[in-house]
């Protein structure tokens, strides 16, 4: 098994380049570039140029790309052109903002989505299961950006619990969390359920039942283990869902961030900084995969053999 | 009088069999109301409407529900219900030409990589993979940046967005039908790869394609939305919803209503989609990535 | 004095406002230490008396009636709570299809020591130890390895002794197999049910053995209750039954056996097909099919009659 992560880490690198590249690419074909927001309408031919010149924006494409990708590996990612500060610095200062929306709502997802799923196919075709699958829906169809502002209405604006915007204290991360937590807890509820619906089909739990197992017991240490194995499959593919998630929001909340970040110097098409973060947030959701990968071949014992 | 009269009459078409299950559905019957009232509403829009959505009237701005104004003002003056009326449209064009355009690309790459197999289904595979993970969003933000902002780039973004999930079902679909006996049987009749591909193993792969592109739709109204909500969609005067509930959120404080209706609108609309693609699943029989046709 | 006596066993579901009753009247009795043999084709209502025995047809949303004694002691008036320090304990079940009955997450050896640690005190050391024992005695090679693997790293074999290790490890009273032998290889096969006859006689449990294989049931059996559409047709001693069978049914099945040296021809069989739960036909259940059909047949259902040779059969002949 162990061959099998190696394998699935060193073939992380190519991707990374591969990713790379279009990344560069895709970034280079939008239109305009950042010596029109640094100097503004009405710029002098000359001082354009000077700048271009400054900034290495002459030079031809796969130069550019071949400059920049040398640096970045050995750690220096360029500079910002709007912000004049080191990308890394940038990208240093808002990666644990990201990491702790990612994360908490990642959590709230999972513990409530879990919940949930496991209490509608529990109390199946009951008023209970109806109410939770209700609430899933929910969650899946509100648009977060939406549920966001309305949650800031009522609990900034209106009740005053949480802070509006901003960041610092563990209060700006509830409600950012939430809205985030709130769409992958709906996904989750219903693949949840309907995976448990489906485990009790299975022919082994009848002799669970034959052995004289209590329900409790059934329930939790062998149909949601069984269960759990599509979840942990869907989550690691969704996680890139959960991730443009968090990227909204931080607008939405007005929270730093890589995805605040990422917007800000898309509109000011400062290069430097949205080739860093577009390949960072990439590679983030392909080693969240990744990490998914490992986990589901732990819960899954016949998914082991097949790597040996 | 041939030897199969008679027995049609005995099993009724696949079509009936299908309406009959969808009326027995009660979620589907409500998703389904929903999604013609959107239909209605965009078709009718400028018969539905009170006042024009682009009529301005800077002295009422940001007024709140009232007798004339149902749902309240913009802070142009502009009435919310004409202008919600108006964004069905434009949600209902978006959603549908989009999930339109994933599907036709989506459809084309996945079939030819399941059906030839070997290095083109690696590469486009890979693309399809790599495509698929990341985030709707960040495609599209950055497909629009490159294009432009205004709708056709929304329309064109959202549809490379989701393209690839579409490759991945038919793919999957192909590579298990490829090997039925059916295709080996209409193979040794002559028919061509062509024939093969568009009149047999599409065809019967397609019911997880439909239900995928009915919850499609729903996503690409949300994409559209946040894509307005973040500046990139339609321009103004336009009634975008996403757009609608970018500007308000100035006035959030002030007039909540002009982000809470557009909001529901959408949700009552995604909610439609929703409802109907989850009953296409019980109808139809798809279950995960499997279709029983 | 029997160790398992069921008498009257019905088991009624409603389904759509309908009621139906897929097996009633079933009676039979089972001592210690001997093997009873439940035969029937598909759709005879063998495993839902199987599982009526069991307490589990609520799973299903069944409702059993009649009597279930265990060592006297009635087992269809217990709540489930108490129903579920039997099921295990008492009476253990092999169920039919040994490569999905376990549970693909979980060691096979942790598997066998859940049930016993569920119905004793003893420890984690103390359990695994009895498992490995056990593991033993049904000759499965290398135990130790075993215990440590999952379900999918065995064959089908292995894992039906593992089923059958699951259900002899809390050393029951009773045993009842359902099928045991269907899914596996013919060589296989013969292997299981010797361990199983041993294991029943060593012990001294009794062992209700499901089988639509009378080869089986001649080997192994010491009594039989023959089952057709939710009726037991004819229940006696295994030589008796077989020697001189009384029920046309039991007659036909005999008769479709074929033996060597036999006249080449067409086999014989049983025209027509065993009827659903749903539409039962009035009168003696097996009457649309049997060569001695009578006019009282088609309207009164015959009881059991015991025969001079101890045998009982439910048929107007008698």
């Amino acid at each position: 098994m162990w061959i099998y992560v190696l394998r699935r880490t060193l073939l992380l690198i190519p991707i990374f380049f591969v990713i790379s590249i279009v990344v560069f690419s895709l970034i280079h074909a939008v239109p305009g570039d950042p010596i029109d927001s640094l100097l503004g309408p009405g710029s002098l031919a000359e001082d354009r140029d000077i700048l271009v010149k400054a900034y290495g924006l002459d030079k031809p494409l796969p130069v550019q790309y071949y400059l920049w990708i040398s640096a970045f590996v050995s750690g220096d990612m360029g500079q910002s052109i709007i912000e004049k500060q080191p990308v890394s610095d940038m990208i240093f200062y808002n990666i644990p903002f990201t990491l702790r929306l990612g994360l908490a709502s990642l959590f709230i997802s999972f513990t409530l989505g879990i919940l949930i799923g496991i209490i509608s196919a529990s109390a199946r075709n009951t008023i209970i299961d109806y109410i939770g699958m209700i609430i899933a829906l929910l969650g899946v169809t509100v648009p977060a950006f939406w549920l966001g502002l309305i949650l800031m209405l009522i609990f900034s604006v209106m009740l005053g619990w949480f802070p509006v915007s901003g960041s610092g204290s563990w209060q700006t991360l509830v409600l950012p969390a939430i809205t985030v937590g709130l769409g992958g807890a709906g996904l989750i509820a219903r693949i949840t359920r309907a995976s448990m619906l489906e485990m009790f089909n299975q022919e082994f739990i009848l002799l669970l039942y034959a052995k004289g197992l209590s329900q409790y017991s059934i329930i939790v240490k062998h149909v949601f283990r069984n269960a759990l194995i599509p979840v942990i499959t869907i989550l690691g593919l969704r996680l890139g869902w959960i991730l443009g998630g968090a990227v909204t929001i931080e607008i939405v909340f007005s929270r730093p961030g890589i995805g605040n970040m990422l917007l800000t110097a898309l509109y000011r098409r400062d290069y430097p900084v949205v080739q860093a973060s577009l390949l960072f947030l990439t590679m983030a959701v392909i080693i969240g995969a990744f990490i998914t990968d490992i986990i589901y071949s732990y819960a899954d014992p016949r998914v082991r053999d097949t790597y040996k | 009088m041939n030897q199969n009269d008679g027995i049609a009459d005995k099993y009724p078409s696949p079509g009936t069999v299908i309406l009959k299950r969808l009326s027995a559905n009660k979620m589907g019957i409500i998703g389904t109301i929903l999604i013609l009232t959107l239909i209605l509403t965009a078709t009718f829009a400028p018969l539905l409407e009170p006042y024009s959505f682009k009529e301005q009237n800077i002295e009422n701005m940001n007024a709140p529900p009232s007798e004339s104004h149902l749902l309240g003002t913009d802070e142009f003056g502009r009435d919310l219900l004409s202008r919600i009326i108006r964004g069905a449209r434009i949600s209902f064009v978006v959603g549908v030409l989009s999930v339109a355009i994933s599907v036709i690309a989506g459809v084309t790459i996945g079939a030819i990589a399941g059906f030839y197999g070997g290095m083109i289904d690696v590469v486009l595979t890979t693309m399809a993979d790599l495509t698929w993970s990341m985030p709707a969003i960040l495609i599209a933000l950055l497909l629009v940046a490159i294009i432009g902002p205004g709708l056709e780039s929304v329309v064109l973004a959202i549809g490379f967005s989701y393209w690839a999930e579409y490759a991945r079902l038919i793919r999957g679909q192909i590579l298990s039908l490829k090997e039925a006996t059916f295709i080996e049987a209409t193979r040794s009749l002559g028919a061509s790869d062509y024939v093969i591909l568009f009149k047999h193993l599409i065809p019967n792969s397609i019911s997880p394609i439909i239900v995928a592109a009915t919850l499609g739709i729903g996503n690409a109204i949300v994409l559209e939305a946040t894509l307005g909500f973040l500046g990139m969609g339609a321009q103004p005067p336009t009634p975008s919803w996403g757009a609608m509930m970018s500007s308000g959120t100035a006035y959030l404080f002030i007039s909540p209503w002009v982000i809470i209706f557009p909001g529901l609108a959408m949700m009552i609309t995604v909610l439609g989609f929703n409802l109907f693609g989850d009953a296409l699943i019980d109808v139809l029989d798809v279950k995960n990535n499997e279709a029983k046709t | 004095m029997s160790l398992l006596k069921v008498d009257n066993l019905a088991v009624e579901f409603r389904s759509d406002k309908k009621k139906i009753q897929p097996i009633s009247g079933v009676s039979f009795e089972m001592d210690a230490g001997e093997v009873l043999g439940v035969v029937g084709e598909t759709g005879s209502g063998k495993s839902l008396t199987a599982h009526a025995i069991m307490g589990l047809t609520a799973l299903s949303g069944g409702k059993a009636s009649g009597s279930v004694q265990l060592d006297n002691k009635e087992l269809l008036t217990l709540s489930s709570e108490e129903m579920q320090t039997i099921r295990g304990a008492r009476i253990s079940f092999i169920p039919q299809n040994p490569m999905t009955s376990l549970d693909p997450v979980y060691r096979v050896g942790d598997q066998i020591v859940e049930g016993l640690r569920k119905h004793s005190t003893i420890d984690k050391k103390e359990a695994k130890h009895q498992a490995l024992d056990i593991m033993g005695k049904l000759r499965i090679p290398d135990p130790a390895r075993v215990y440590s693997q999952y379900p999918h790293q065995l064959s089908g074999g292995l894992k039906q002794r593992i089923v059958i290790a699951i259900g002899l490890v809390t050393n029951p009273q009773m045993l009842i197999a359902d099928e045991p032998t269907t899914a596996l290889d013919v060589t296989v096969q013969a292997q299981i049910m010797n361990l199983f006859k041993d294991q029943t006689v060593a012990r001294g449990i009794g062992l209700l053995l499901i089988t639509h294989d009378l080869g089986v049931v001649a080997q192994v059996c010491d009594r039989i209750a023959v089952m057709y559409a939710g009726n037991v047709v004819e229940y006696g001693k295994v030589r008796a039954v077989f020697e001189e069978p009384k029920h046309p049914y039991t007659q036909a099945l005999l008769a479709c056996i074929p033996v060597m040296g036999m006249e080449k021809g067409s086999l014989s069989s049983i025209s027509g097909n065993v009827p659903s739960a749903e539409n039962y036909p009035p009168g003696c259940r097996y009457h649309t099919r049997c060569a001695s059909v009578m006019s009282k047949c088609r309207e009164q259902k015959p009881a059991m009659v015991i025969m001079n040779n101890g045998t009982g059969s439910a048929c107007h002949k008698y």
